[in-house]
């Protein structure tokens, strides 16, 4: 309940001082107006620590104390600016992020470019608690990973993303509050202990389950982009020849058509999801061809690595009716 | 933020330099044996960098923490005052550095080390010393850059540590000169706030005065507006010793008035007196000032003193009427007090004063014999008189012989007592050296000096020099050319160093300047220099105003710099972002990952009519960007043809 509240409270402040709302549009370069400072609890003690000095000067009268504390003030206070300045004009863009299951880590990639010819020095990335501590160099982009912890299936979004630098003094903390409009598929947990794949059918007839047919050798086709790396035919390629795709003829035979009907119904959404991955996965793993059935449609029989992607996320965004198609 | 990381080489290096920075220049003033412990801790942080070893235990860190502040508590006798908190400070931050296992470590240092670098100015504020403390905080800016940014090689921290400092340094001036001045302190301070200003004391002990002797520091600059009096005249009156108990002169009864108890009147001398601070409150004005003196006192043995102690540099515009007669019809119990000896002591003087007074009852007479007298005997003038013991007046005059100025005076005033002449020993300085940079009369504690006055009827109080008996040359030229040759001067005083002379006339000119407008700069000095810029009545308002308007403008200044190191990119790569931009805003930006190639590709079939021109572009900017020409005339024509671009 609190947490709740904290959470629309800042959703509330980002909207308000940190001028955050709708995703940003990207490249995303930080301008003066995005760019905050306040000092850091070590600049606190170093301010309290310089007030102490000014009254020792004030009361004993020590001009030269005078000198040292506005020396140290005007030093912090130019750090103030350099603290601003490390941190404008940097541009952000959101990188790629590959799927994930569930309670893995996402990884989200920024690109951080530096368009100035001087060094960054002490840069962090900061999302859901993750840090990523960088710098970069004169003139550079650097790919910077934040990897977050994941519990839901669905979408997940980056969200609100803070780029901070304690840098030159480790006095002041200077900050933006971004939210990039990146996301990262995150797939149902799949179980860890399913069920052996249901048998296949039709005409499968005459197969064991499982173990329909992975070596019986057929041929070679030229090679698709979405073709397994596992079936690619290296020794032609290392002979100089051109990339062809393995073609096994046992695949064709074994289809196995994993349906959410025929799941007991003591299951629950989840469970039946998790149990559906672990199957997809199997099949996958085993090349064999599959459908899935899921209540809202069907996705026909095929294989390969974008068969599998289609499927998993179906059961990722099953029920999310608003983010299925996004 | 990695609080707990353990320091690296480099910040430890830059802490290392730091702290010694500041703790050397304090060795001249903590105790040796907490100097040696600050040295030895130090070395051994030193040792444990170098050979990676462990650091101490915490017990054992602590034990000598406490081992230190139960050595502090005997030494200095209190915890509380500046001397023992100093110390306890540099303790402190030896310990804190040899712990050092966190960053947080490393900043509670930086601000100790910055604490203590406050804690030098209580004894010193030199030029030298504030060199010192700019070095130091330098160093103290570079330790905490490290931290940020441990990956730079040093020199670039030291870089950017520089370009901090340089940006903080018009903070400071600005702050320095605007800043609200406040006359401290605002709150009682401890006993011992203002110990360690060396001068003279209201008692005479021998030894005392030549324990000044050795010391080169000035105790105060005085300009003549016009010609200087002769050496002759320049006694600077301090306090006056009338009671003697057999060993210490101490000073007698004496009243203070608004208005002097003489009249002034011969020739004047004008003179402007800085006077560095004594915590006393004698302002030693050359004999005799005249009535009208702001914010003093006249005492009844003729001195001026200020209302309060000088504790901070001071300055005054003063006037001296050295032949003034003073005293002629004298109170008969100040007289009484001067004529006053302890009963036992010293029975070989009174018998010479016996055989000097004896038939005669002119006080002249007998001044006239005892000086005869002095001048037979064969007194050495020295700076290291022996030790004498209980009857030490008899064995100056009859045994030892050789004594320093507060000798001759004292023996003199017991004599002329003994005799039944009314005497007195002063206090104060005689002489100076005149600096030919900027002709100021420099008096140094060297010149502390002690000298008797004797009271004759119709002539008042009367300086007699007993000194000036034996070593006429020291009332003359000063104490280098009283001296015997093998006597060990202050150094600078050795006439074979007179070419170090000269370099000391001109840094002592130069720290005279310092001394009036930095360490001088105070509430009034302040209020001076708004009034000669044009305000007529500053207040603090005005001060705020002109703090606001400037800090203002120098931050306007730092944020154009910091916006300034903007756009330098090469031609070719600005048009080509221009381009990129252009073609966005129609609703085709390139991705990140595209080619120009690519992009040009994809723009064509876009914008189908100006198909051609978006491949031309992309294609000749990938041949200028990665092929091997590199004619600055065809980035000039693509720079061209990209601003004629037009999409409509």
């Amino acid at each position: 309940m609190a947490r709740q509240r904290f959470d629309s409270l800042r959703r509330q402040v980002d909207r308000w001082l940190f001028r955050v709302g709708r995703p940003d549009p990207t490249p995303l370069v930080l301008r003066q107006r995005r760019i905050f400072v306040l000092p850091t609890p070590a600049g606190l003690a170093f301010a309290a620590a310089l007030m102490v000095m000014l009254l020792t000067s004030i009361n004993y009268n020590l001009s030269l104390g005078y000198a040292l504390v506005f020396l140290l003030g005007g030093v912090a206070f130019a750090s103030i600016v350099h603290a601003f300045r490390n941190l404008l004009h940097l541009s952000l863009r959101p990188g790629r992020s590959e799927p994930v299951f569930a309670g893995e880590r996402a990884r989200f990639s920024i690109l951080v470019s530096n368009a100035r010819p001087t060094r960054r020095p002490g840069l962090r990335l900061n999302a859901h608690g993750a840090i990523a501590a960088f710098e970069l160099a004169a003139n550079d982009t650097a790919d910077i990973a934040l990897s977050c912890p994941t519990e839901r299936r669905g979408w997940m979004r980056l969200g609100r993303v803070v780029i901070e630098t304690t840098y030159p003094l480790g006095l002041i903390r200077a900050w933006s509050v971004l939210v990039p409009d990146q996301r990262c598929l995150v797939y149902p947990a799949p179980e860890p202990f399913p069920p052996p794949l249901p048998e296949g059918t039709a005409d499968s007839a005459g197969r064991r389950p499982g173990h329909a047919g992975d070596d019986d050798f057929a041929g070679l086709r030229p090679h698709q982009p979405s073709d397994s790396p596992r079936h690619v035919a290296w020794k032609t390629l290392a002979r100089g020849g051109p990339m062809l795709t393995k073609q096994f003829a046992g695949l064709v035979a074994g289809e196995i058509h994993l349906d959410w009907d025929t799941l007991p119904w003591a299951l629950g959404t989840d469970a039946r999801l998790s149990r559906l991955v672990a199957w997809v996965l199997a099949a996958e793993r085993g090349a064999q061809a599959y459908s899935l059935a899921l209540p809202d449609g069907i996705t026909a029989v095929d294989r390969g690595p974008q068969h599998t992607a289609t499927c998993l996320k179906r059961l990722a965004l099953f029920g999310n009716g608003a983010s299925a198609d996004v | 933020m990695s609080d707990a990381r353990a320091p690296s080489v480099v910040q430890q290096l830059w802490l290392l330099a730091t702290t010694t920075t500041t703790l050397a220049p304090h060795a001249t003033h903590l105790p040796a044996w907490l100097t040696a412990v600050c040295a030895s801790l130090l070395g051994l942080r030193v040792l444990l960098s170098w050979r990676r070893g462990k650091v101490p235990h915490q017990a054992l860190i602590l034990l000598i923490a406490v081992a230190a502040g139960v050595g502090v508590k005997i030494d200095f006798g209190h915890f509380f005052g500046k001397d023992p908190g100093v110390a306890l400070l540099a303790v402190l931050l030896c310990l804190k550095l040899l712990e050092g296992r966190s960053t947080r470590d490393i900043r509670a240092a930086i601000l100790l080390s910055l604490f203590l670098q406050l804690g030098l100015f209580f004894y010193d504020q030199t030029l030298a010393i504030a060199g010192l403390a700019l070095t130091g905080a330098l160093l103290a800016t570079i330790t905490l850059l490290s931290l940020q940014d441990e990956n730079a090689p040093p020199v670039a921290q030291l870089r950017t540590g520089a370009v901090l400092l340089a940006q903080g340094l018009p903070f400071m001036l600005i702050l320095f000169v605007l800043f609200p001045r406040v006359q401290g302190p605002l709150w009682g301070l401890p006993a011992d706030a203002y110990s360690g200003m060396s001068g003279l004391s209201d008692s005479m002990t021998p030894g005392s005065i030549s324990q000044l002797g050795l010391s080169d520091a000035i105790a105060f600059r005085v300009e003549f507006h016009g010609s200087p009096p002769p050496p002759t005249q320049r006694y600077w009156r301090g306090p006056v010793l009338t009671s003697f108990d057999g060993r210490t002169w101490r000073t007698g009864r004496f009243t203070t008035a608004a208005e002097p108890a003489y009249v002034p009147a011969g020739p004047a001398y004008d003179y402007g007196l800085t006077l560095e601070p004594h915590n006393q409150n004698w302002l030693l004005a050359l004999d005799f000032p005249p009535p009208g003196v702001p914010q003093a006192r006249y005492t009844s043995d003729y001195r001026l003193v200020a209302n309060a102690p000088v504790r901070t540099r001071a300055r005054f515009n003063l006037r001296a009427y050295p032949t003034t007669a003073v005293g002629v019809d004298e109170n008969r119990d100040v007289l009484t007090d001067a004529v006053r000896l302890p009963a036992t002591f010293n029975p070989r003087s009174r018998a010479l004063a016996r055989d000097l007074a004896t038939g005669t009852p002119s006080h002249d007479l007998i001044l006239a014999r005892t000086i005869e007298h002095l001048r037979r005997s064969d007194l050495t003038y020295t700076l290291n008189p022996p030790l004498l013991g209980t009857h030490a007046i008899d064995e100056f005059l009859f045994d030892t012989r050789r004594g320093f100025c507060e000798h001759f005076a004292s023996a003199f005033v017991f004599v002329m007592r003994a005799a039944g002449v009314p005497a007195r020993v002063v206090t104060g300085y005689q002489g100076g050296e005149i600096n030919p940079i900027d002709r100021t009369l420099v008096v140094r504690q060297s010149d502390a000096h002690a000298w008797a006055e004797v009271w004759l009827a119709g002539r008042g109080w009367t300086r007699i020099d007993p000194t000036a008996v034996a070593a006429p040359r020291r009332i003359e030229s000063g104490l280098a050319a009283a001296l015997p040759e093998w006597e060990a001067l202050p150094f600078m005083m050795r006439p074979s160093f007179s070419w170090l002379r000269d370099l000391r006339h001109h840094w002592e000119a130069l720290s005279n300047t310092w001394n009036i407008w930095v360490l001088g700069y105070n509430p009034d000095r302040q209020q001076d220099l708004l009034k000669r810029i044009g305000f007529s009545r500053p207040d603090w308002r005005t001060l705020g105003l002109l703090l606001g308007l400037s800090a203002g403008i120098l931050t306007l200044l730092l944020f154009i710099w910091a916006f300034a190191l903007r756009q330098q990119r090469d031609p070719l790569d600005r048009a080509w972002s221009s381009f990129c931009r252009k073609l966005a805003r129609h609703g085709a930006a390139r991705h990140p990952w595209e080619g120009p190639v690519d992009y040009g590709k994809r723009l064509a079939m876009t914008f189908p009519r100006h198909a051609a021109r978006l491949k031309d572009i992309a294609g000749r900017y990938a041949r200028l960007r990665y092929g091997s020409s590199t004619d600055d005339r065809h980035v000039r024509d693509l720079v061209q043809c990209i601003r004629r671009l037009n999409l409509k």
